[in-house]
């Protein structure tokens, strides 16, 4: 076993790029479920995104452009989960599956003539000076713009939730929607607006694998990230910054498991690949054995104002 | 609809009667496990289906399913495909073997075609392709062309197939460079673009600078291109589009001249069962250009490889050749038998890494 | 402004006629999308609805391969309802079919090549058993931490498949299958193989069970006690508190139930249709029911009837790209539609519109 030619900055460096993904469509689901939404539809959405995005960049030529309308159309296909389950009050969780469905066979169909193409890219940052410091230039200066923007959009949601009054009365509807009814607020406005925000980011998620982390279009290129950013809440059970840690603890197993291998060390796939699942049921086991309310009180159940 | 159900019954009536020659056109069948845009496996396949088309015109009409899962799915599907009146049908994955089989039971009257099996019957023909020839074109310029002296070579599964690549390589590439040491990791999955740019990161990473891949996407091919100075060589199809580097060549999985032979075989009435495994000679194993990226001699190299296999004067596994372990496999001048070669579950000597099972 | 009032019961009428004006949309909707692909709208409808039944090239194989692609839906579908009327969600039956297929195959394999007559009904056991153990983990999780039941169960299908993968290139390899992943083939072995019980009618035991399932399904919710204190928990959980049900007892009975129920029908799919464990031998039924049962308005006949209709939509969609080119995917997206369709008028069942200002809530 020789993992000398394993290297801890290009490895953190992988980890972080193939983190982001997940990283965003978490974030949003994240906020979507702390309005006491649940929406399975991510894989769906972030697939529209990746396949939005890749045909909008190939278009315009701009990746930047791609992000934009990427994020756009996942969040118009999230206000139909929204107009559903809010407004005619569906079921949640087969709303959300059938969204998923809906958004893997849309994809398919409008990525038809984009197989096969290849797209502008993101180029990666370099500051001349800052990239050159021994491992923190590259971990820290070497990325993307949209590395950054998911760790910036990671603090910003923290913070809304923490100190903003909009953030207290978007968790207070999550907690409990009947009293948050009661004190006046909009409770089906403020969820669909929580829900397109966590439209968005499941397609900017979707778009960073097709136009960066690939980058190239291919159907069902998503391959389950949509249920993993799903994993990733339950895990950082609702906090924004375990949100971070999970998305680098589920995007880095991949990683560092071919990393091993590429090392030249025999390791267990199958069980490398299950560990973060498990990890998440033991870390909800102990959630919920010290008694506090992990998740927000109304996640998942369904909203009528006249009752 | 109706008209395909015409054709099925008119389909129907020319077999019935002890006709050699079919005048009414026949119905080429192809079922998929893939989407035609993978770019790859399925891609090849959809792209020998339309050469097919066109050479035959209106001789031919051709059908195909995609995304037909292993299976259960399977069975139906081919099925279908049968009583919707093909005439042959070509199954074009290793998962098909046991629904094909099944499905010929039922319908005597229809030709089948297994890519990649083992198991024929009376109307069950299988086809393969050699691709270990390629692998060791490739082999000889992945050698010569690594500056580290460490090759990434991207598995899918560890089946003697991908076994038989790795080692074509590994022999061909250490022929030109003693020094080469080979890097497998198993992806395990045929097609995943995000895990296949993870599994091409963490190789040029750990100080690869030639990466082979038996995947199918051309994800790899993008992380090499964000490296800037690695090579990859095109899978499954030519991937020219990154060429002239990173992609310097490419194997390629040319299907055209064998579909194009079985579908002339149930035209002129001649079509039986047979076990094929076509080679460089038979077209079926293609080398994409080799770029100005590599150096002449070792294009002239990697040529005379070629060369000399489609001749037929070099086996690409010729002795003396060890395994992993040190005990002799082939002796001096000895070559591989297909048996030993379709069931190979070994690494030949030098190789480092176990595989995993 | 349009007002919802919620009914004091769901309309009985509304019950019934939602399913049809969303399959009506569907077709209209789907028609034109169809139509916007190149094909003909009403061609393509008709070979997705009425030629896998009528269609005289096909029907003879397609009306009992209906069945065969119904039958594990409606039996994951069945003991997934009894579990929403509780509202105990279970959505991880994927996971509970896999594992269901690994332990009936597995049991089944140990004894290779037996052809003793026990060998079946142990399999039918341990795929029972294998179904109920995994859906136990999120069970007993519930009752002794209060953990969601909706997050374990899901977390689990995904541990389910890395064991799949495993196992399938490993444990459960097909010693003679030339290095390739997969299992032997349990249809060539007769004392495992789950064959169609008469031909041509695509019944085999999973078929079967299926129905058993309906009518068991039906008896428990109508007749039984245990089923009035599953309504009760689901619609009343503070009332059967009182009338002395037990919400643990209830949730291990609902879980326990709907992970037998789809690890036989893993285990059925394993032995008959499929034939052999393979590392992507699930192909999402156990999502797929979670459309079922509320297709099926989490009543055992709805169910059956919502089974046969998603199993008609399948095959009608390989009709349709084999005989239309129609894209795969388009048949996706109107699967999806179907469902957002159904959902979108389900309202109607459970409140009035109302129109016009009147007071305010």
């Amino acid at each position: 076993m020789d993992l000398s030619s394993i290297s801890p900055t290009l490895l953190v460096a992988s980890i972080m790029v193939s983190a982001t993904p997940i990283l965003l469509a978490a974030i949003g689901e994240m906020v979507v479920e702390k309005s006491g939404v649940l929406n399975l539809g991510v894989e769906g959405m972030m697939i529209t995104g990746a396949v939005v995005g890749f045909a909008v960049a190939v278009e315009t030529g701009s990746p930047s452009m791609g992000f934009v309308v990427a994020a756009l159309a996942s969040a118009l296909l999230s206000i139909v989960f929204g107009v559903l389950t809010q407004l005619l009050l569906s079921n949640q969780v087969a709303t959300g599956l059938g969204l998923t469905l809906a958004g893997l066979g849309l994809s398919a169909l409008i990525g038809k003539p984009y197989e096969g193409m290849r797209s502008p890219t993101l180029p990666r940052i370099d500051i001349p000076g800052l990239s050159d410091i021994p491992f923190f230039g590259r971990v820290l200066f070497g990325h993307d713009p949209m590395v950054y923007f998911g760790l910036g959009l990671v603090l910003a949601v923290w913070a809304f939730l923490k100190f903003t009054r909009a953030g207290l009365i978007l968790r207070a509807t999550g907690e409990s929607h009947d009293s948050a009814h009661a004190l006046g607020y909009k409770v089906v406005r403020i969820r669909l607006a929580a829900i397109f925000f966590g439209g968005a980011c499941a397609g900017l998620g979707g778009a960073y694998l097709s136009l960066v982390r690939v980058p190239q279009w291919t159907e069902g290129m998503t391959a389950g990230a949509g249920w993993i950013a799903l994993a990733i809440v339950v895990f950082a059970s609702w906090r924004a910054g375990r949100v971070l840690i999970g998305a680098y603890l589920f995007g880095g197993v991949t990683v560092l498991q071919l990393n091993l291998q590429a090392a030249g060390v025999q390791v267990p796939v199958a069980l490398l690949s299950a560990s973060p699942y498990l990890v998440t049921i033991l870390v909800l086991v102990i959630i919920s054995a010290r008694g506090q309310h992990g998740a927000p009180a109304s996640l998942g159940r369904p909203f009528h104002a006249s009752n | 609809m109706y008209r395909r159900t015409l054709l099925a019954s008119a389909a129907a009536l020319a077999m019935a009667a002890p006709a050699y020659a079919q005048d009414e056109p026949v119905t080429a069948g192809f079922i998929y496990v893939g989407p035609v845009g993978d770019g790859g496996w399925t891609y090849e396949h959809d792209q020998a289906r339309l050469a097919v088309e066109e050479h035959f015109g209106d001789q031919v009409e051709t059908i195909y399913q995609e995304n037909v899962p292993e299976g259960a799915d399977a069975e139906r599907a081919i099925t279908q495909m049968a009583l919707s009146g093909a005439d042959i049908i070509f199954t074009t994955s290793f998962g098909y073997m046991d629904p094909t089989i099944a499905v010929a039971e039922k319908f005597p009257d229809v030709k089948f075609e297994h890519a990649t099996g083992y198991k024929t019957a009376e109307n069950v023909a299988i086809y393969s392709s050699r691709f270990y020839e390629g692998r060791a074109v490739l082999g000889t310029i992945a050698g010569a062309m690594t500056e580290t002296n460490q090759v990434g070579y991207i598995g899918s599964f560890p089946i003697p197939e991908v076994i038989r690549g790795i080692n074509s390589a590994y022999i061909h590439a250490k022929k030109v460079n003693p020094d080469v040491e080979f890097n497998v990791v198993w992806a395990y999955t045929w097609f995943d673009p995000a895990k296949e740019a993870d599994a091409a990161r963490a190789l040029i990473e750990n100080g690869n600078d030639v990466i082979l891949q038996h995947t199918d996407s051309t994800a790899p091919h993008s992380a090499a291109e964000e490296a800037g100075d690695v090579v990859t060589f095109g899978q499954a199809s030519d991937m020219s589009e990154y060429a002239p580097f990173p992609r310097v060549s490419s194997i390629i999985d040319n299907w055209a001249p064998y579909y194009i032979d079985r579908v002339q075989a149930v035209i002129d009435g001649t079509w039986e069962s047979t076990d094929t495994w076509g080679g460089i000679d038979s077209g079926m194993v293609g080398i994409g250009e080799i770029t100005d990226a590599v150096p002449e001699e070792v294009r002239a190299q990697a040529t005379e490889v070629m060369e000399s296999i489609e001749s037929g004067e070099y086996h690409p596994f010729t002795g003396p050749l060890n395994k992993q372990d040190g005990s002799v496999w082939l002796e001096e001048g000895e070559t591989a038998s297909d048996e030993d070669l379709l069931g190979m579950d070994f690494y030949v000597e030098g190789m480092t890494g176990e595989i995993p099972n | 402004m349009i007002r919802l009032e919620r009914r004091p019961e769901p309309s009985k009428l509304w019950t019934a006629v939602t399913p049809v004006l969303a399959v009506l949309l569907t077709m209209v909707v789907g028609g034109i999308l169809f139509a916007f692909l190149g094909a003909d709208p009403v061609g393509a409808i008709r070979t997705i609805f009425w030629d896998p039944l009528f269609n005289p090239q096909f029907a003879g194989f397609t009306r009992p391969q209906l069945l065969v692609k119904a039958g594990p839906l409606i039996l994951i579908a069945i003991g997934l309802s009894i579990g929403f009327r509780a509202g105990i969600w279970n959505i991880g039956a994927e996971g509970q079919y896999i594992m269901g297929a690994i332990c009936g195959a597995g049991a089944g394999l140990a004894f290779y090549p037996s052809e003793s007559v026990l060998i079946f009904p142990l399999m039918i056991v341990a795929g029972a058993l294998g179904g109920w153990a995994w859906a136990m983990i999120p069970a007993v999780l519930k009752t002794r931490f209060g953990t969601n039941e909706i997050l374990v169960s899901l977390m689990l299908v995904y541990v389910a498949e890395n064991i799949l993968a495993s196992v399938s290139s490993g444990l459960l390899r097909n010693p003679e299958g030339r290095g390739f992943p997969g299992s032997r083939n349990l249809r060539q072995w007769d004392a495992a193989a789950n064959l169609e019980l008469i031909p041509d009618t695509g019944m085999h035991w999973g078929v079967v069970f299926a129905f058993i399932a309906v009518i068991g399904a039906y008896v428990l919710l109508t007749r039984h006690i245990q089923g009035f204190n599953i309504r009760l928990t689901g619609e009343a959980p503070r009332a059967a508190r009182f009338s002395g049900v037990i919400p643990a007892r209830i949730i291990l009975l609902c879980l326990g139930i709907s992970g037998a129920l789809a690890g036989l029908a893993g285990f059925f799919e394993v032995s008959g249709p499929a034939g052999q464990i393979s590392i992507d031998f699930n192909s999402g039924y156990g999502f797929t029911a979670i459309i079922v049962a509320f297709l099926g308005r989490l009543h055992p006949v709805g169910i059956l009837l919502a089974g046969l209709l998603m199993a008609l939509t399948y095959i009608g969609g390989e009709l349709a790209q084999l005989m239309l080119n129609l894209p795969g995917a388009s048949i996706q997206l109107f699967q999806g539609m179907l469902l957002f369709f159904l959902l979108a008028t389900d309202v109607f069942t459970n409140f009035r519109i109302r129109i016009g200002t009147g007071e305010t809530a």
